[in-house]
């Protein structure tokens, strides 16, 4: 894949959020340089999709801060943020309803306000960078699990985020669809992307992350580079997790 | 007594028949088709109001889209279009005179809206979450993702329970008679029901009931024909298990 990106750093301070009397986050700290990719690898209900959430406000921290190219993001207007940080979900929330290329144009159009014309030509480049391109017309419901997850991160794509922020993009697929996908994804971090990937892929993490992150019952327990982590694990709740895993 | 002979001459009068076609065609089948579709077109606009509001986060936006529903959709039709078309009308004769065909339509929308505002809110609700999340994180507004994303395929998803609603509207125009209305804004049902009090038999009420039928069953067979799309439109197991095949030959052509 070639595209072109300008990432920004993305850091995560002490960032703490409750659903009621149940916190889920108690003081997340995650720093991630422009360019670099960081995993965040952890036990089902240790806080990983809630963080994804509270980074791009879908979720509103409670405390602490997220900053983005160094700036605060609580301060800036929320759809305004998204706009500039692409995230790809589990279950690829493709619109129906429309065709793979209106999934791309529909924000292309509304949010980024391009002209009918210029959308096209920006969401086919976009589908043809994930081998798409002779799929623009299909309904996403007639495409593969791994095809859908593609348009997915071709329409997150479009919108030229400086951050991508992938929720276990590959947990709902066939395992013979997952390759292609973690594929695309390697691509992505190749060519310089922010990324934060809440992944299960052990192989992904430690392959393609420049650092991860292991989090368990709602903070960062353990992270460092994935040698160091998958090798020489300090924690115990990580050689835990990792003996189970791996 | 012949009962053969007894049945012929109540239900089929052709002559009774053949006396009221034209009235029923040029004014009965038009006002019934006039009150039916005005009441379809401002119950719906209505309605997708009150299920805007009925699923807003704002309490007093649903509370009154609830107590709107509890009200109109308890009563029953003939007593809320007496209530309307009759208690309005000294209000609304300042504005058209003592006219009572809109009032008629009026009640019949707002009837019509409480039915369909709830068949718009299931839908709605029906939608997966995941989709207002996805539209949210590329950027939209709640206001827009509910407006591009989420609300179009709801409303896909209840059309044939809104098709329904559209045959019951049109058989309920028919109680919009209990107004008095003039010779010319009557609709089927009182044509039929005139004209069988001047003839002494049935057979003009069943001539409108086959009117009735005419309109109603090709929207019967609209709403299979949804029902049928959305249905079949779903994946299938046997697409599922196409899934790597396609999977794998789209990587082909990617190489």
């Amino acid at each position: 894949m070639q595209t072109t990106v300008e990432a920004a750093s993305l850091d995560v301070e002490g960032v703490e959020l409750a659903f009621g009397s149940n916190k889920v986050l108690r003081g997340v700290d995650l720093a991630v340089p422009a360019g670099r990719t960081a995993c965040v690898i952890g036990p089902s209900g240790s806080g990983k999709s809630t963080l994804l959430r509270a980074i791009n406000r879908l979720l509103e921290p409670d405390a602490g801060d997220v900053r983005l190219a160094g700036e605060s993001v609580l301060r800036s207007n929320p759809d305004e943020l998204r706009r500039r940080i692409g995230m790809v979900f589990q279950h690829f929330n493709l619109f129906p309803h429309k065709t793979v290329l209106e999934n791309i144009t529909l924000p292309l159009r509304k949010i980024k306000k391009l002209g009918p014309d210029e959308a096209r030509t920006a969401a086919l480049a976009q589908l043809e960078l994930v081998g798409l391109g002779n799929k623009a017309a299909a309904r996403p419901g007639t495409l593969s699990g791994g095809q859908q997850q593609r348009v997915a991160i071709a329409r997150a794509l479009a919108m030229k985020p400086e951050v991508m922020l992938f929720d276990e993009a590959t947990s709902a697929l066939d395992p013979e669809l997952v390759k292609g996908v973690l594929g695309l994804m390697a691509d992505l971090a190749q060519a310089g992307m922010t990324m934060v990937v809440v992944t299960h892929e052990m192989g992904f993490a430690r392959e393609v992350a420049d650092q991860v992150a292991f989090m368990d019952h709602g903070v960062v327990v353990e992270s460092g580079v994935p040698e160091q982590l998958f090798t020489a694990a300090e924690s115990p709740r990580l050689r835990l997790f990792l003996s189970q895993v791996l | 007594m012949d009962i053969w002979s007894t049945l012929n001459d109540t239900f089929l009068d052709w002559g009774s028949m053949k006396e009221v076609l034209p009235e029923m065609l040029k004014v009965g089948l038009l006002n019934t088709l006039v009150l039916a579709a005005s009441s379809v077109v401002l119950g719906t606009l209505l309605g997708m109001v009150v299920a805007v509001m009925a699923l807003s986060r704002k309490r007093w936006l649903r509370w009154p889209a609830k107590i709107y529903t509890d009200v109109f959709r308890g009563l029953p039709a003939i007593l809320t279009i007496l209530l309307i078309g009759q208690g309005l009308s000294p209000i609304t004769r300042h504005w058209w005179g003592p006219n009572p065909y809109p009032l008629g339509i009026l009640a019949l929308s707002l009837i019509a809206a409480a039915y369909i505002g709830e068949i718009f809110r299931s839908g709605i609700q029906s939608v997966e979450k995941g989709q207002l999340e996805a539209a949210r994180a590329l950027g939209f507004t709640y206001p827009a993702g509910m407006r591009l994303v989420v609300i179009p395929q709801g409303v896909r998803r209840v059309l044939p329970a809104l098709v329904n609603q559209f045959i019951a509207l049109v058989k309920e125009s028919s109680l919009v008679y209990f107004l008095g209305l003039l010779a010319s804004q009557r609709e089927l049902f009182r044509i039929g029901q005139d004209a069988a009090a001047t003839n002494g038999n049935l057979s003009p009420l069943l001539l409108a009931g086959i009117f009735y039928l005419v309109i109603t069953v090709p929207l019967t067979h609209l709403v299979n024909h949804f029902d049928k799309r959305l249905r079949e439109g779903r994946p299938t197991d046997e697409s599922r298990a196409d899934d790597v095949v396609r999977e794998e030959l789209a990587h082909a052509d990617h190489r």
